[in-house]
């Protein structure tokens, strides 16, 4: 009977572990190669550790990269912060506040999530260009924030759904407005909720590229376009690419480890509509 | 009464409304609708709007930098449905949709069923399966484009193991089985396969995450039952375990296949085209046709068929969802 169960147990670490080396690998490779040395970071020594450390591909990287990691900074907080605000009232809006019509409404925000961006690129450049926003951070913050709205408002109308009726009816009887509903009752209670989509937006605007390669250029770029077109460059050594791809990687990761279970939870939240 | 409900249909539900009650609940309803006015409104132009706008920019003789918006009828469509270069997009869109979703529902399955089954360590492999999730196409497409590399990466390990044959990953060419309609090559190019393997390496976690709530729902006394019933686990899970995944399977359809359909990022940071366009897609296509040949009228008229071929792919798994969900809720 033991050896029976002890199979199948063999069998699903082997599995895990077997999956684990796939998703690891690439991570193993871009540690040990950004922090080799120019000579060490050859082909025929790629799978090896490095010999002794060094920091100088980091450095370099930090150096090529730092004016656009700071635009991107400049662009995921604000756009962040905007996009979980106006989630917000929407989503409270959507799922507390129903007027006639507000279901199709609704619907056809949510079906903003669903189009493919290169739809609407030629008008937005053109828009952008007469609007003079253009080649800057403030343009993108706008592009993302409005564009994040059917994601956001339906992750916030998820969470305003669970608020129990009795507590915004006891209010209410109180003479409590919309607004006081709003900033008293709603917003105290979603605090998750802003955690949640705050993850979600930062995640999806740092990582961003369409917008970023089309909207901007030169000095404006976020880090994912400089990235790209250091790896883009053929000159550049493995060891420095590395060590800039774990770069541009690291703030959302370092929001994932924290911050892991709001992560994940923002994942359900936005796939599976309640 | 009746003639107060007539002129104030927003105030009908209450029986007999106070009048400081009624002018609250009009307030609110004047409050209420500048709460989201401002983001209808955007959506409406920036999306709505926008997408009307392409339209017309797909069927405008704006073909060069000089931006011309008069009529110029259909020949961005005409010309896109001769262009190797499109219809080879178009056939590689619609296979990595395929393979990448399919791989990636597989992978998910498989790994959530292994984690349900409680190991040792549950959180640290969770976190590890889902991390990538965190990291950008571009990232993913940096590094993989080095570990597919033919003459670097995997390969070096396997020449190292005595392989032959190393595969050449996304500089092949092949495209298998190779049937020839009109002059595009139909089924698989096998370069894309390096594609989606490094997709996969991103996205799968995401079906895993699904799947791995939707397994948490199934009830543990429902299997108990089974197994006391003399149901082998095979049975189990082909009985009791997978059916009611069925909504779970068509969220990840609908999430990573509109994805899918519109991957520019990780081709256009991994791969490029390729050589005979074996890895180009229609949204790569686009951006390059707009902004780089300044051919405005045909990259509208690519857009504007990626989003018919999302209708195609999101009106039916949309209304699957929608059916199931009523089944479940009767």
């Amino acid at each position: 009977m033991i050896a029976r169960l002890a199979l199948p147990r063999v069998a699903l670490y082997a599995l895990l572990g077997l999956f684990a080396v796939f998703v690891l690998v690439p991570v193993y490779l871009m540690v040990v190669t950004s922090l080799k040395s120019p000579a060490e970071a050859i082909l025929s020594r790629m799978w090896h550790l490095p010999g002794d450390l060094s920091l100088d591909a980091w450095r370099s990287a930090f150096a090529t990269l730092r004016p656009y990691l700071v635009n991107s900074f400049q662009l995921a907080v604000p756009a962040t912060v905007l996009s979980a605000f106006l989630g917000s009232l929407n989503g409270f809006v959507f799922a507390r506040w129903r007027f006639p019509g507000s279901e199709i409404v609704f619907n056809l925000v949510l079906f903003g999530l669903f189009i493919p961006y290169q739809i609407v690129l030629i008008p937005l450049v053109v828009t952008m260009q007469s609007i003079g926003l253009y080649n800057s951070i403030g343009g993108l913050v706008l592009v993302h924030v409005i564009y994040g709205i059917p994601i956001t408002t339906l992750i916030f109308r998820n969470f305003y759904a669970r608020i129990p009726q009795e507590l915004l009816d006891a209010a209410k009887v109180d003479g409590a407005g919309v607004l006081s509903l709003y900033w008293r009752i709603a917003v105290p209670l979603s605090l998750p909720g802003f955690v949640v989509v705050g993850i979600w937006q930062f995640t999806q605007v740092w990582n961003e590229f369409l917008w970023a390669v089309t909207l901007t250029s030169a000095g404006q770029r976020p880090v994912m376009v400089a990235l790209q077109n250091l790896s883009g460059a053929q000159i550049v050594e493995w060891n420095v690419q590395m060590a800039a791809a774990l770069q541009a990687a690291l703030p959302t990761l370092i929001v994932y480890v924290l911050l892991g279970r709001y992560f994940v939870r923002g994942l359900l939240a936005g796939a599976l509509k309640e | 009464m009746s003639t107060t409900a007539r002129t104030r249909p927003g105030a009908t539900s209450e029986a007999t409304p106070a009048p400081a009650r009624r002018v609250r609940v009009d307030r609110d309803r004047i409050v209420t609708l500048a709460m989201v006015a401002p983001s209808v409104l955007a959506i409406g132009v920036f999306v709505y709007g926008f997408i009307a706008w392409t339209g017309w920019v797909s069927v405008s003789n704006w073909t060069s930098f000089v931006r011309d918006l008069s009529f110029g009828g259909l020949d961005a469509y005409r010309w896109m449905l001769t262009d190797f270069r499109y219809l080879s997009g178009l056939r590689n869109v619609i296979v990595f949709t395929i393979l990448f979703v399919g791989a990636s529902l597989l992978m998910g399955l498989i790994i959530a069923i292994a984690l349900d089954r409680s190991p040792r360590g549950h959180p640290v492999w969770r976190t590890i399966f889902l991390f990538p999730l965190a990291i950008s196409f571009v990232v993913t497409g940096v590094v993989w484009q080095w570990l597919l590399n033919p003459s670097a990466g995997l390969n070096i390990p396997l020449a190292n193991l005595g392989l032959e044959d190393l595969p050449l990953w996304y500089v092949s060419t092949t495209i298998v089985p190779g049937v020839t309609w009109g002059r595009i090559e139909m089924v698989v190019p096998l370069a894309l396969v390096a594609v989606v393997i490094a997709a996969v390496w991103q996205l799968s976690g995401f079906a895993m995450a699904i799947y791995l709530a939707g397994l948490q729902g199934v009830s543990e006394d429902l299997r108990e039952a089974a197994r006391v019933d003399g149901a082998s686990e095979l049975q189990i899970y082909r009985r009791v375990v997978l059916p009611p995944l069925k909504p779970m399977t068509i969220t990840i359809i609908i999430v990573l296949g509109h994805m899918a359909l519109k991957t520019f990022d990780l081709i256009y940071t991994m791969t490029g085209p390729g050589t005979g366009y074996v890895t180009d897609v229609p949204a790569v296509y686009m951006y390059e046709s707009t902004f780089r040949a300044n051919q405005f009228a045909r990259g509208a008229a690519i857009s504007m068929s990626l989003l018919v071929l999302m209708l195609l792919l999101m009106g039916p798994a949309i209304r699957a969802r929608r059916k199931v969900e009523e089944e479940t809720a009767a």
